[in-house]
C-alpha cells in the first residue's frame, strides 16, 4: 500500500495542498463557531468575559455561571458528539458500502428508545441523568443483539446481513417500544421529548460519563480507517491486499457502538448529523477512509454546533432543539451538494 | 396457458390469455417460486379463515361456513360478511399493495433499503395527517386528506429536487433522505408541543390501522387496486430490464426515463392507496421484498411473491393485532413485531444451511 500511495502523494501536488487548506479552513471554522457558542445566546456576552470565566472562574457573576455551567458543557457536547455521529456514520457507510447506512441500522437508537421508554413506562424513570444510562445501556444491548444475529453462519457478519439484522432488531424493539408508548403515557410522554436531540440542559457531569468512550471510540476510528480502504474495494481484493476484514469489521463495529451509543445517551438521536457530515466529506475529499474519517471529525462538529447556536436565535425566547435545526440546516446543503454534477458515490 | 409445464427442467413458461395477447405476455416461472407462492397464498387463506373465525363473538366454523355461502342467520351473517370478511379482504389487499410497491423502489434504488420512504411519502404523508390533526383538529376524513396531499407534495417535490437530465438511483435515495429528515424534525416537534391526549391519538393514526374497517372502504380500495396492479406486473419485465443497468435496458427496447417515472407512479399511487385506506402502516414496504425474494430465491426483486408476502404479513399482523393481547392495538404496531420476528427467523435458518 505505501509504495503506490506515494506515488500518488508525489503526483497530487496542488491537490494535497487543496485538502491541506481544506482541513486547516475546517478547523478554524470549527474554533470560530465553538467560540460563538460561548459567547452567543439568550445573554450575549464579550470575548473577555469568556476567558475570564473558562480561566479566572467568579463564582458571584452569573455570566460566569452561565458560561461555565451551561455553555461550556454544551459546547463540549456538541464538539464530542458531532464528531461521534459523523464518525460512526463514516464507519457504518463504509464497512457496509451502503450510503443510506447510519448508526441507527446497527439499532442504536431503537435500543436507546426503547429502553428509555421501558425506563418511563415500566420503571417510571424519567430524570436525564438516569434515562442517560438506560439509553446507553440499550444501545449496547441492540448493537451486540444485531451483531449476535448478523454473524451467526459461516460467511460471518457480511454488510448485508448485518444491515438486515439491525433493520430486524430494530422493527422489534420499535414494535414493542410502540405498543408500551401507545398504552401508556407516561412512557409516551418522556418518549417524545427524548426523541428531540438536543444538546441543552446537559451539565458537566454528563460530558466527563460520556467522553472516554467517545475519545476511546475515536481514537479506534482512525486505527481502523486505513484496512477501510482496501474493504472498500471489495473482500476478495481487501483479501489479497492482506486485510484482516473480520478484524477491522469488528473493531469498526466496536467503535461505531462505542461512538454512537454514548453520543446518543448524552443529547438523544441527532442521526442525520451521522449520514449527512461523511457524504459531505467524501465530496471535499475524495474516498479516502482516513480523510474521511479525520475530515469528518472536524466537519460535523460544525454542523452540530452551528445548528445548536442557530437554534438559541430562532425562537426567542425559547430554543428550538439542535436536532430539529439540523436537519433544516443539513438537509438543503446535503441536496444542493448531491445536485453538482459530479459527486462521488462511495 | 399455452405451453405444458415442464417441471423436470424446474421452469414452467406460462402465457396467460396467449390467444388474445399473441403470447406477448409470458411469464417464466421456476417450480420453486411456484411452490413458494402457493405456500404464501395457502397460509393466506388460513388466517383468513382463523380472523373470521375468531372474535369476541364466537362462531364456530360450520357458521362461518354457511354465513359465507349466505345461508347464515342475521347475526351471524352481519358479523361475517359485513365485519370480519371486509377486514380480512383489505388486510391481503393492501399488504398486496404495500408489498408491490416496497418491491418497485428497492428494484429503482438498488437498495435492499429502498422503500415508498425513499421518495419521502410516508413522512409527507405524517407530516400533512399532523398539520390537520393538531392544528386544524380534523376528523377521520380531513386527516386521510391531508396525508394525501402531503405524501403526494412531498413525494412530487423529491422527483423534481432529483431531477438532472433524469433521475438517477443514487441522488434519489440523497434527496429523499434530506427531505424525509427535515420533515421527521417537523414532525416530532409538532407532537413534542401539542397535547398529551391530542398527540396520542395522532399517534395512534401514524401507526396504521384496520380497526373498525368495513365493506365502505373496501370497496374503493379494491377498484383503485385492479387498476394498479396490473400496470404493476406490465411494468415487471421493463424493471427487470432496468436492473441490469440503463445502457442494457435502453439496447433492449426500454426508455430508461419514461419506465422509472411510471414506476414511481405506480409505486406512490400503491402507499397512497394504503395510507388513505389505513394510515401508513410501516415496515411491509420494506420487509416483503427482501422477504419473498429469500423464499423464492430470485436474483432480482420478485412482484408477485412480494405482493403475496405482504398480504401474508399483514393479515398475519392484523390477526395478532385483534387476538394477541386481549385487546386490540392498531396494526401498525404488530407489522414491526410480526414482521421484525420473521425476518430474524429467516437470518438465522438461511444460516443454518
Amino acid at each position: 500500500m505505501t509504495m503506490p500511495q506515494a506515488r500518488a502523494t508525489e503526483n497530487a501536488g496542488p491537490q494535497t495542498r487543496r485538502r491541506v487548506l481544506l482541513m486547516a479552513s475546517g478547523c478554524a471554522v470549527l474554533l470560530l463557531v465553538c467560540i460563538a457558542s460561548l459567547i452567543a445566546g439568550a445573554r450575549t456576552v464579550s470575548i473577555s468575559t469568556v476567558a475570564a470565566a473558562l480561566f479566572a472562574y467568579d463564582g458571584g457573576n452569573a455570566d460566569h455561571i452561565a458560561i461555565a455551567d451551561y455553555r461550556l458543557p454544551r459546547t463540549l457536547l456538541g464538539l464530542m458528539c458531532g464528531a461521534a455521529f459523523g464518525v460512526s456514520g463514516a464507519l457504518m457507510q463504509a464497512t457496509t458500502r451502503n450510503p443510506l447506512a447510519d448508526p441507527g441500522l446497527l439499532g442504536v437508537n431503537a435500543g436507546a428508545a426503547f429502553f428509555v421508554t421501558v425506563a418511563a413506562g415500566v420503571f417510571g424513570v424519567q430524570a436525564m441523568g438516569a434515562q442517560l444510562g438506560f439509553a446507553f445501556l440499550g444501545a449496547i444491548a441492540a448493537t451486540l443483539m444485531v451483531h449476535a444475529l448478523g454473524s451467526v453462519g459461516r460467511d460471518g457478519a457480511t454488510p448485508l446481513r448485518l444491515l438486515l439484522a439491525g433493520v430486524a432488531i430494530t422493527a422489534v424493539l420499535g414494535g414493542f417500544g410502540q405498543a408500551v408508548t401507545l398504552l401508556n403515557p407516561m412512557a409516551f410522554d418522556s418518549l417524545r421529548v427524548w426523541m428531540i436531540g438536543s444538546l441543552a440542559g446537559r451539565d458537566t457531569g454528563v460530558v466527563y460519563a460520556v467522553a472516554p468512550f467517545i475519545v476511546a471510540g475515536l481514537m479506534l476510528a482512525l486505527l481502523v480507517s486505513p484496512s477501510m480502504n482496501a474493504i472498500a474495494l471489495g473482500e476478495d481484493q481487501a483479501r489479497a491486499l492482506g486485510t484482516r476484514i473480520a478484524g477491522s469489521r469488528l473493531m469498526a463495529a466496536v467503535s461505531v457502538t462505542l461512538l454512537a451509543g454514548a453520543a446518543t445517551a448524552a443529547v438523544g438521536p441527532i442521526g442525520f448529523v451521522g449520514l449527512m457530515a461523511p457524504h459531505v466529506v467524501r465530496w471535499l475529499f475524495g474516498p479516502d477512509q482516513r480523510l474521511v474519517v479525520a475530515g469528518t471529525m472536524v466537519f460535523a462538529p460544525i454542523l452540530l454546533i452551528s445548528a445548536d447556536i442557530l437554534g438559541r436565535f430562532l425562537l426567542r425566547p425559547g430554543e428550538l432543539e439542535a436536532g430539529i435545526v439540523t436537519a433544516f440546516v443539513g438537509a438543503p446543503v446535503l441536496i444542493l451538494l448531491v445536485r453538482r454534477s459530479k459527486v462521488s458515490r462511495l | 396457458m399455452s405451453a405444458p409445464p415442464d417441471l423436470a427442467r424446474g421452469v414452467l413458461v406460462i402465457r396467460p390469455l396467449g390467444w388474445l395477447t399473441g403470447g406477448r405476455i409470458s411469464m417464466r416461472l421456476s417450480r420453486r417460486t411456484l411452490i413458494a407462492c402457493m405456500g404464501m397464498g395457502t397460509a393466506s387463506l388460513v388466517l383468513m379463515l382463523m380472523s373470521l373465525v375468531s372474535g369476541d363473538y364466537g362462531l364456530p366454523f360450520s357458521e362461518v361456513a354457511r354465513a359465507l355461502s349466505g345461508r347464515g342467520d342475521g347475526m351471524a351473517g352481519m358479523i361475517v360478511l359485513e365485519w370480519r370478511l371486509p377486514r380480512a379482504l383489505l388486510a391481503l389487499l393492501l399488504g398486496a399493495a404495500l408489498g408491490v410497491s416496497g418491491a418497485i423502489f428497492q428494484s429503482l434504488t438498488r437498495n435492499p433499503l429502498g422503500s415508498p420512504d425513499i421518495i419521502g411519502f410516508s413522512a409527507g404523508a405524517h407530516t400533512g395527517a399532523l398539520v390537520v390533526m393538531l392544528i386544524f383538529s380534523g376528523g377521520y376524513y380531513e386527516t386521510a386528506v391531508g396525508a394525501l396531499g402531503g405524501g403526494i407534495a412531498t413525494a412530487v417535490a423529491v422527483y423534481a429536487l432529483t431531477w438532472r437530465q433524469g433521475v438517477d438511483g443514487f441522488r434519489l435515495i440523497v434527496v429523499g433522505i434530506g427531505i424525509a429528515a427535515m420533515l421527521s424534525a417537523a414532525n416530532v416537534w409538532m407532537i413534542r408541543k401539542a397535547e398529551l391526549q391530542v398527540a396520542m391519538s395522532a399517534a395512534m393514526w401514524a401507526a396504521g390501522s384496520l380497526n373498525g374497517l368495513g365493506l365502505d372502504r373496501l370497496l374503493p380500495a379494491a377498484l383503485a387496486l385492479a387498476l394498479l396492479m396490473p400496470a404493476a406486473l406490465m411494468l415487471a419485465r421493463p424493471l427487470r430490464q432496468l436492473e441490469l443497468g440503463d445502457d442494457a435496458a435502453m439496447a433492449s427496447g426500454v426508455s430508461p426515463e419514461r419506465v422509472r417515472v411510471c414506476l414511481a407512479l405506480v409505486g406512490v399511487a400503491l402507499v397512497a392507496l394504503v395510507t388513505a385506506a389505513a394510515g401508513p402502516i410501516g415496515f411491509i414496504a420494506l420487509a416483503a421484498p427482501q422477504l419473498a425474494r429469500r423464499l423464492v430465491r430470485s436474483a432480482g426483486v420478485a412482484l408477485v411473491p412480494s405482493a403475496l408476502m405482504g398480504g401474508l404479513l399483514l393479515i398475519a399482523s392484523d390477526w395478532a393485532a385483534q387476538h394477541a393481547f386481549g385487546f386490540q392495538l392498531p396494526v401498525g404496531v404488530m407489522t414491526f413485531n410480526v414482521g421484525g420476528l420473521y425476518f430474524i427467523w429467516l437470518l438465522v435458518s438461511e444460516a443454518r444451511k
